[in-house]
């Protein structure tokens, strides 16, 4: 928590700092918290929230019980994390806040970085509880699939990191064109991890008789749901493409 | 007449005391917003900022600050139709600075984001209408400075947003941005030294009775402007690149550079700010000199003692050094947001709006005028949220401190009029 809890305390300082030390001083409560840096620290826990799922399924497939439960318990813990990073921004992010980019497009994105971290914990949460086991007829194509989807959030991460350099550009220029070709890469890497979906699901549906009905159920759910963190992944660089296109 | 020449050092005495109360107050709240910036960037320490202060608001306040000073001291109050009655002026002028210094206070108390230029406005406005008769007032005078309220920190912000255009184009764009900023800096640093050149030149120096025609006044600023990026360019020079940050931050580098231009432009901040709230700040104390040392009259045409600015120059040091060091450091701590690229752009529109208006005799707020050029930043997409609450605050503080400086000024009138008689 410890990321959270300096925001908290600069956030705090700057309205008991403005009745007391900065006086008559409108420039020191001209700025607001930086918005863009609190997106930045949510999406990196998001992407080390989705980035625990690949160790998850190796412990699941090696039996691992002690592993898998510290697994679950870090996911819950980076997405507890990132959802007060998000309570936090939508709480200090008033109206009469002049930002560079539509208020709108920005509670947007955080909300997309925050699925995939809400995402991941579902998926944890059902493996755990329902003491998922992974049926061999899809080990095979099933962590390659994982790890292309988690790929996808890793390049959206890094696009994010860009943030400072497009805020300092006006989101505009030859920083805005080179984050464009980086959304447009997302755009293929998470178009071929929905290739490699289907092949997980058309080996799910091959084994089909010899799993549980129910589990076959959840099994689908879950290929969905993984695919799910490659999909906010896309859409967290899309969000972005149209703070760049607008204005 | 036997008035002033009965009481005259005890006016002159007073007017010492309040005078320095005022600019006491001024150092110690005013003075960080104008150079905050610098000391945020880490362009500058808490202590070279207090040396850089004490040189440049007084060179401001003597080498262009002169017109502000005369406005203040004659522009606003008619005298004519005190000729009969100095004493009036003196006792108007004594409660001028009275009310604004007891009003800075008590807003400083609470926390409002008064300017310390509105008050004196405010309070000589007040004076006059109430204590002589709205006659009195020169209200063309009052009209334009009003305007120039609204329009300085538009001018401010506009500049602001087209150098920030400017760096983009010219630097942050580039192929290679940490050369293309030490190739432009230079550049940047000869506006920063011709402009204020060219207006202390033509406008500030005819109070020293030194007179350069126009044409001389710019071939000497563009000199002392070459002179001054050529300083600048060697310190610019030694600017390091720092690759491993860059990884993190492309543009760190850059920063690297623009830091030691926030030298520059504190320099120029602290000279902007003394030609105008300095100057303002000791108009009344200016005014009360040269009715005692005249005797009462009042129309004559002396020029203003130097020794009047020497005394607004240390009020002002004596408030930073006791005071404003501290609201320095939490402003530098606080607008982190204002890194060297967008603190120079703001910093440099700012003293130039600035200082034109000193130029021109208009007491502007030099804090407004640098919130109306962060703004512009803002504007150009560079901030990452910035309170429009602000707008709101300051246009609430003025409406609020016009009315009560006046009103302060009027009783403080009365109150010595009854004292002295």
């Amino acid at each position: 928590m410890a990321i959270i809890e300096i925001d908290y305390l600069s956030i705090n300082s700057v309205t008991s700092n403005r009745y007391t030390m900065l006086g008559t001083n409108p420039l020191g409560r001209l700025f607001g918290p930086n918005p863009f840096s609190l997106l930045k620290q949510h999406m990196r826990l998001a992407k080390d929230c989705a980035e625990q799922l690949p160790a998850l399924f190796e412990a699941i497939l090696a039996g691992k019980r002690d592993e898998v439960l510290r697994l679950k318990s870090e996911i819950d813990r980076l997405e507890n994390e990132a959802d007060a990073i998000h309570k936090t921004m939508r709480q200090h992010l008033p109206r009469t806040f002049m930002l560079p980019v539509d208020r709108r497009d920005l509670l947007d994105l955080l909300d997309m970085q925050d699925k995939i971290a809400n995402v991941t914990q579902d998926i944890a949460g059902l493996l755990v509880e329902r003491q998922m086991e992974i049926p061999p007829g899809i080990q095979a194509p099933l962590l390659p699939f994982v790890n292309e989807c988690i790929g996808v959030v890793r390049l959206s991460a890094i696009i994010m990191e860009e943030m400072d350099e497009l805020l300092e550009t006006g989101f505009s220029g030859p920083e805005a064109r080179k984050v464009s070709g980086m959304i447009d890469r997302l755009n293929e890497a998470e178009q071929e991890s929905d290739d490699t979906g289907a092949a997980v699901s058309r080996a799910l549906f091959a084994h089909e008789d010899q799993i549980n009905p129910v589990s076959v159920i959840f099994w689908y759910r879950l290929l969905e749901w993984i695919g799910d963190t490659a999909d906010y992944a896309e859409a967290v660089g899309n969000r972005l493409r149209l703070m760049i296109a607008t204005r | 007449m036997e008035i002033i020449a009965q009481y005259g050092p005890w006016f002159i005495g007073l007017a010492l005391v309040f005078g320095l109360f005022m600019t006491w107050g001024v150092g110690a709240n005013d003075l960080a917003n104008a150079m905050g910036t610098s000391v945020g960037a880490k362009a500058l320490t808490v202590k070279q900022a207090i040396i850089i202060a004490a040189i440049f608001e007084f060179a401001g306040a003597v080498l262009a600050g002169g017109s502000v000073t005369s406005t203040v001291r004659k522009g606003i109050i008619d005298a004519e139709g005190l000729i009969g009655n100095p004493e009036y002026l003196v006792y108007g002028m004594l409660a001028s600075l009275l009310a604004s210094g007891f009003w800075l206070m008590i807003a400083s108390y609470k926390g409002w984001p008064v300017s310390t230029t509105h008050s004196i406005i405010g309070a000589l406005v007040g004076f006059g209408l109430v204590g002589i008769g709205p006659e009195s007032v020169n209200w063309g005078q009052v009209g334009s400075i009003v305007a120039s309220w609204i329009v300085s920190p538009l001018v401010g912000g506009i500049l602001a947003f087209a150098l920030m255009h400017s760096v983009r184009a010219l630097i942050l764009n580039q192929e290679d941005p940490f050369n293309a900023a030490r190739k432009w800096g230079p550049y940047y640093i000869f506006v920063v030294g011709f402009v204020i050149s060219l207006v202390t030149l033509t406008k500030g120096l005819s109070h020293l009775e030194i007179d350069i025609s126009t044409t001389n006044s710019v071939f000497l600023s563009i000199g002392l402007g070459i002179l001054i990026a050529l300083s600048g360019g060697y310190l610019l020079r030694r600017a390091k690149r720092d690759l491993e940050a860059e990884k993190d931050q492309r543009f760190s580098s850059v920063e690297k550079v623009f830091a030691p231009m926030m030298i520059f432009t504190a320099c120029a901040m602290a000279f902007a700010h003394g030609s105008n709230d300095v100057a303002n700040g000791i108009g009344p104390l200016a005014a009360v000199v040269s009715i005692v040392g005249s005797g009462g009259e009042i129309l004559q045409k002396s020029s203003l003692p130097i020794w009047v600015l020497l005394v607004g120059g240390v009020g002002i040091v004596a408030g930073l050094a006791t005071m404003g060091y501290r609201v320095m450091k939490t402003i530098g701590t606080r607008i982190t947001e204002l890194t060297p690229t967008r603190g120079f752009c703001a910093e440099l529109a700012a003293a130039s709006t600035v200082v034109l208006a000193s130029g021109t005799g208009l007491p502007v707020s030099t804090t407004h005028i640098l919130v109306g050029a962060v703004m512009g930043v803002g504007l150009a997409r560079g901030i990452g949220a910035l309170d429009l609450g602000m707008i709101r605050k300051i246009i609430m503080s003025w409406i609020i401190t016009l009315p009560i400086a006046g009103c302060l000024a009027a009783i403080f009138f009365f109150a010595l009029r009854f004292i002295f008689g």
